[in-house]
């Protein structure tokens, strides 16, 4: 191995190994790299000292500057929740039966909601709120338990069929499936998609008026005051074709809304009542 | 320069350099990771937080088959944005007894923390069969054949027993129990009196509507438990995390 020399154009040293003819010039690294390589010691240990990091006994040093994770999310949350408390007391103080659609509140409300209900809703009633088999559709009029802003609010409030609130919205058609015979039911399912014009002499009109007429009408128009489906409009939550339908009236159904007032704030809940109401099918 | 041209020696060693770079990250990775088994306020003391019920745990190691971990995180992180849609951030009590924990690193999904009680049972139902189903927009794959797969849960009390030697805190009781509480979980009609003593709040149900107990059965008894042990009107948060 060559001894290191200087090198006679650069002025630099040499490394002191060569091959080939080729040899490796001794640069140091540039000041300002060194320099800024040392303040990033400095302040990595400033750093130390402003923010939790040194484990002791039984915690971390908690840092002169005081942060916690924990402590920031709240102050966030805190904060946000401060710039609309005016119009969550309005909001929450609000006669839902008598909402001007035209107040900015309203507006409120429906942009609050409609946040809400992607988080909360959108998985069982479509991010559009089209509603999927066994989920109703909210765009449209056709309201299993009611349609005025109340009404939507207590459903939202109380839920459906569940076991948590004791004032959920609550009714249980009987499986068809232990009293009927299975022709009896076959009749059904060919009345029951022609209610809207029916021919009220067939077998099946007779079997509908012992059976279903006192929940879902004479007229198969519905009762919402037990969420009885109208059954005479082209609506069907679970399908109207005749597998479905037999499958319906056989087994019943129990579709299940949890109780959103268990989980969500007063103002989210009168949000997202307001924000359904007013996609299209609200009374 | 004198230090520097110590560092030379290190640089033309190609085994000293190896020797010593492993020094350096042995004792960042002692000084980062051994605190962790001392502080006392790693795992903070939680009311509610219980192992897994033998359905459960069988529901879990299906999740973690499927590698439902890839889409789908569980950590709700303390920022506002992420409180306000998945609810309370997730605490280190929370997957105490995961092994291994499946917080997740990837939200193609969304966040299953705190899932439980979410949904009823039988969205969970049909949206494992048919996604599309209930959220048209949705990517994820079908899980249809996990009502075929029949489980008997003669084993699982081996697998408990194997967690309580990581050091899930089963007793002797529940691990003697392990088969009759994992059939009796899926199926409402049973005597599950004893079961729910064992492992509080526990989920109820025949979530699959099939006579036998399936995949399906421990998959969404795991997912209804998510998230909703810790008793959060008892938690305090310490403030010095």
């Amino acid at each position: 191995m060559d001894e290191p020399r200087i090198d006679q154009l650069t002025g630099r040293p040499t490394m002191g190994h060569e091959f080939d003819g080729i040899e490796e010039l001794n640069t140091p690294m540039p000041r300002w790299w060194l320099w800024t390589f040392y303040l990033t010691i400095i302040w990595g240990i400033g750093y130390t000292i402003a923010y939790p990091a040194w484990p002791m006994v039984s915690g971390a040093t908690a840092g002169l500057l005081g942060y916690s994770t924990r402590g920031e999310v709240i102050a966030d949350i805190a904060d946000h929740e401060a710039s609309n408390a005016a119009l969550v007391t309005e909001l929450n103080a609000a006669d839902l039966a008598a909402f001007d659609p035209q107040s900015d509140l309203h507006r409120y409300a429906v942009a609050r909601g409609a946040s809400v209900f992607r988080a909360q809703c959108s998985q069982c009633h479509g991010s559009g709120a089209a509603g999927a088999v066994g989920y109703p559709n909210l765009l449209d009029n056709d309201w299993l338990w009611g349609g005025t802003l109340e009404e939507v609010a207590y459903s939202v409030r109380h839920g459906i069929r569940n076991e948590t609130d004791g004032d959920a919205r609550y009714s249980q058609m009987p499986a068809f499936g232990d009293m009927l015979e299975s022709s009896e039911i076959e009749a059904l399912v060919a009345f029951v998609p022609t209610l809207a014009d029916a021919d009220w002499d067939s077998a099946g009109a007779v079997l509908y008026a012992d059976n279903c007429a006192s929940c879902h009408g004479e007229r198969g128009l519905g009762d919402r005051s037990m969420g009885a489906p109208n059954l005479a409009d082209a609506i069907w939550l679970y399908g109207g074709d005749s597998a479905s339908l037999t499958e319906t009236i056989s087994n019943a159904r129990f579709g299940v809304m949890p109780a959103w007032g268990q989980r969500l704030s007063e103002e989210d809940v009168r949000a997202v009542s307001t924000y359904v109401h007013s996609l299209g099918g609200g009374e | 320069m004198a230090l520097l041209d110590k560092h030379a020696i290190l640089e033309r060693s190609p085994t000293l350099l190896l020797a010593f770079s492993l020094t350096v990250v042995t004792i960042g990775g002692i000084v980062e990771i051994a605190p962790l088994f001392w502080l006392e306020n790693t795992i903070e003391e939680v009311e509610g937080m219980r192992p897994y019920s033998p359905l459960e745990l069988a529901g879990r190691d299906i999740y973690i088959r499927e590698g439902c971990y890839t889409c789908h995180s569980q950590m709700i992180r303390p920022m506002r944005d992420e409180v306000e849609r998945y609810g309370h951030y997730s605490l280190a009590a929370e997957s105490m007894y995961d092994h291994p924990f499946q917080w997740g690193s990837k939200r193609t999904g969304p966040d299953l923390a705190r899932v439980g009680g979410r949904y009823s049972d039988d969205w969970h139902l049909v949206h494992l069969i048919d996604p599309q189903s209930v959220v048209p927009e949705s990517i994820m794959p079908s899980y249809a054949f996990l009502m075929n797969a029949k489980l008997d849960g003669d084993r699982i009390g081996d697998l408990m027993a194997t967690h309580r030697f990581v050091g899930v805190p089963y007793t002797d009781a529940q691990i003697e129990n392990a088969s009759v509480d994992f059939r009796v979980q899926a199926d409402p009609d049973a005597d599950w009196d004893d079961m729910l003593e064992r492992y509080p709040n526990a989920v109820v149900g025949n979530f699959d509507g099939q006579p036998e107990l399936t995949e399906m059965d421990a998959l969404i008894a795991y997912l209804q438990m998510m998230g909703t042990l810790v008793d959060f009107s008892t938690f305090v948060p310490d403030d010095s995390r």
